[in-house]
């Protein structure tokens, strides 16, 4: 009895001992859905012993995460590029990159710099690209074949059948349909918020034709899928995943230009375990590790060479959705002042209780 | 001497016994209740100047004053509120009395534990369920169709109708555990009494039941408004575009606009005008609230 109580001593010691160099080895990643393959997490935990813990998000409950710690609580984070900047003013929630630990040829040349540019505060780099898409539309071409442009969700064709997310994206897409350049404003706050007021109005006025803000993707897909939905202003991957099933379905790049955006790597202020971030950093750029990454979020991956080992139908959609004027045509998001986000969501209070 | 110097002692011991005893509700109410709560006072005052600086300031209390949009939000939540209270009551009134004064032996326990199963299941489960049941391509609108009623496929779903469903349905067993609880103590003889002296069945309700049952009503009603009020889960997903709940704006105010400070403000704002819409209540259907608490 007592030897096996021993035993169990003996056991009890070490499996604590493992668990405590397991905690020293961990990678805390707050990321997207599907940017984080098990395959690639598992090889990344063979070569190197770190542990990853992976908590998925978007843009805001990152920002909303880091804001209640003050940058603590992880390690990594994936924010994109134009939501650094800003917060990072407002709340100091990222230290600046060591660029000298960050194997830059791994990157895509000006992908690399223009996120660098976008994503420097007072002389210091926050963001390094990781992965890359739009938002457009995903329209049933057989049911609403006349779905063009973001002011056609409020046409008659998709009566009652269009959705689209109560968020900034949708602001800025309905400015550039309405002809004018939100990205131009962003410097004057009185005119930005005269150009919101105005989106916000015809926002209101297209709401009927809504059958309801979208806010997680699998909704939206479902109602895609099943045809309550046949036209909605979403990400590209939604729209070739959808396409796989049904050909019907397509993700189309609206007149007015889809908007183009890049997920970073940023480090939280206090992230514990910087030199295990740049390792996953360096590893998730390699283009073999990227283009798996990237099959799996069904995006493009802001590593060189990357594409060329990208799997063919992602292609193919890519080349349909995206003819050489539709890619000229893209919107990238500059960096979002702070500030900028009261007048946005203001609006959007209003749009939503109307 | 000894003897006295003894009780001494044990009064103390007495003393720090109670102590003991109070120290994990102490520790529980201080903690958990009342220091996040003056935290979340001390944030809803203070107010953004330019980045990164906060300063003191009214400046969220007036936003939810001058902007029409907070405050018809909330009216809209609370006039809901109030609607789904009520009719929680209408439904659960019948329910409760079958419980307390028809069920015998061992019915009513099994009823109550039907009333009890749903709660089984989290709210995020029985909500989505109701997604499923009432959504275009759903149960509701199927069956519907297979009996003729309608033409092609109804949405049921993201509208005002679906979140009173939503709500009632979630505070049905509240209101019923202290109806139950209240009617049970109601001598029969009373009622036999009201019908001999020729009181008809309205009669008999109105003066004799619905009297004996108020305090279970009223205890009834505020657990369930306070927990529409202050619901979140329901009215974001059986809700449309159309349909803000006040809850919404708080959640928007501290995750998707990081203005916590207008948030912290927003939730005090919440806490306020329930507990007034509450007083107000007990004040015109003339009940107090110790009464209450003391009685049911």
């Amino acid at each position: 009895m007592i030897k096996n109580l021993n035993r169990f001593g003996i056991v009890a010691a070490v499996s604590l001992l493992a668990l405590s160099a397991q905690a020293q080895e961990k990678l805390r990643l707050l990321t997207w859905a599907d940017y984080t393959p098990k395959e690639v997490v598992d090889a990344f935990t063979k070569e190197t012993g770190i542990q990853v813990e992976i908590t998925l998000s978007n843009n805001e409950e990152m920002i909303s995460k880091l804001r209640a710690t003050q940058g603590a609580g992880f390690d990594l984070a994936q924010p994109s590029q134009d939501r650094i900047t800003g917060p990072q003013a407002e709340f100091g929630i990222y230290k600046p990159l060591d660029l000298s630990k960050i194997d830059s040829k791994l990157f895509i040349g000006s992908m690399l710099e223009a996120t660098k540019k976008n994503t420097t505060l007072d002389g210091k780099v926050y963001g390094l690209p990781h992965i890359w898409g739009t938002d457009g539309l995903v329209v049933n071409t057989k049911v609403a074949p006349g779905v063009k442009d973001y002011l056609d969700l409020c046409g008659a064709e998709v009566k009652g059948k269009a959705s689209l997310r109560a968020k900034r994206p949708t602001l800025i897409a309905f400015a550039f349909a309405m002809g004018e350049d939100p990205f131009k404003a962003y410097s004057d706050e009185k005119a930005y918020a005269a150009l919101m007021d105005k989106v916000g109005t015809k926002l209101s006025a297209c709401k009927a034709n809504l059958k309801f803000f979208w806010d997680g993707k699998d909704a939206l897909l479902a109602g895609l899928r099943a045809g309550e939905v046949t036209a909605a202003m979403a990400w590209d991957t939604g729209g070739w995943k959808l396409n796989s099933e049904n050909p019907d379905l397509k993700f189309i790049a609206p007149k007015s230009g889809a908007l183009g955006w890049v997920d970073t790597f940023a480090i939280p202020a206090k992230g514990r375990a910087d030199d295990a971030a740049y390792k996953w950093i360096n590893f998730n750029m390699r283009p073999e590790i990227a283009a798996k990454v990237a099959a799996s979020a069904g995006n493009f991956s802001a590593s060189q060479g990357a594409d060329k080992l990208a799997a063919g139908k992602l292609k193919d959609q890519f080349a349909e959705s995206f003819p050489q004027a539709a890619i000229d045509n893209i919107k990238w998001y500059p960096a979002v002042p702070a500030g900028l986000e009261a007048i946005e969501g203001k609006v959007l209070d209003k749009v939503k209780a109307n | 001497m000894s003897a006295a110097i003894s009780s001494g002692q044990g009064r103390a011991a007495a003393r720090l016994g109670l102590f003991l005893l109070l120290l994990p509700a102490i520790l529980w109410l201080g903690l958990l209740v009342v220091l996040p709560h003056v935290e979340m006072a001390i944030l809803s005052f203070s107010q953004r100047i330019r980045a990164g600086v906060y300063g003191f300031g009214f400046g969220n209390y007036l936003e939810f004053l001058t902007e029409p949009l907070y405050w018809r939000t909330f009216g809209r939540t609370a006039i809901m509120s109030i609607l789904v209270t009520l009719i929680t009551l209408v439904i659960s009134f019948p329910v409760a009395l079958y419980i307390a004064k028809v069920a015998r032996g061992a019915t009513k326990p099994i009823l109550f534990l039907m009333c009890l199963i749903p709660f089984w299941a989290s709210e995020l489960v029985r909500t989505l369920g109701w997604m499923m049941l009432l959504r275009e391509t759903g149960v509701a609108s199927y069956l519907m169709q297979l009996a003729g009623l309608t033409y092609g496929p109804v949405e049921l779903l993201y509208n005002d109708g679906a979140v009173i469903l939503g709500l009632v349905y979630g505070g049905m067993l509240f209101m019923i555990v202290p109806l139950a609880n209240a009617l049970e103590s109601l001598d029969d003889s009373q009622v036999e009494a009201g019908y001999d002296l020729g009181g008809s069945g309205f009669t008999v309700l109105r003066r004799i039941i619905i009297p004996h049952a108020m305090p279970g009503i009223v205890a009834g009603s505020i657990v369930v408004f306070m927990l529409s009020v202050g619901n979140f889960v329901t009215p974001v997903l059986l809700g449309g575009k159309n349909g803000l709940w006040f809850t919404e704006q708080i959640y928007a105010q501290f995750i998707t606009r990081f203005n916590w400070p207008q948030g912290a403000a927003f939730g005090f704002m919440l806490l306020l005008l329930s507990t007034l819409i509450v007083w107000a209540g007990l004040r015109l259907t003339g009940q107090g609230f110790s009464e209450t608490l003391r009685r049911s």
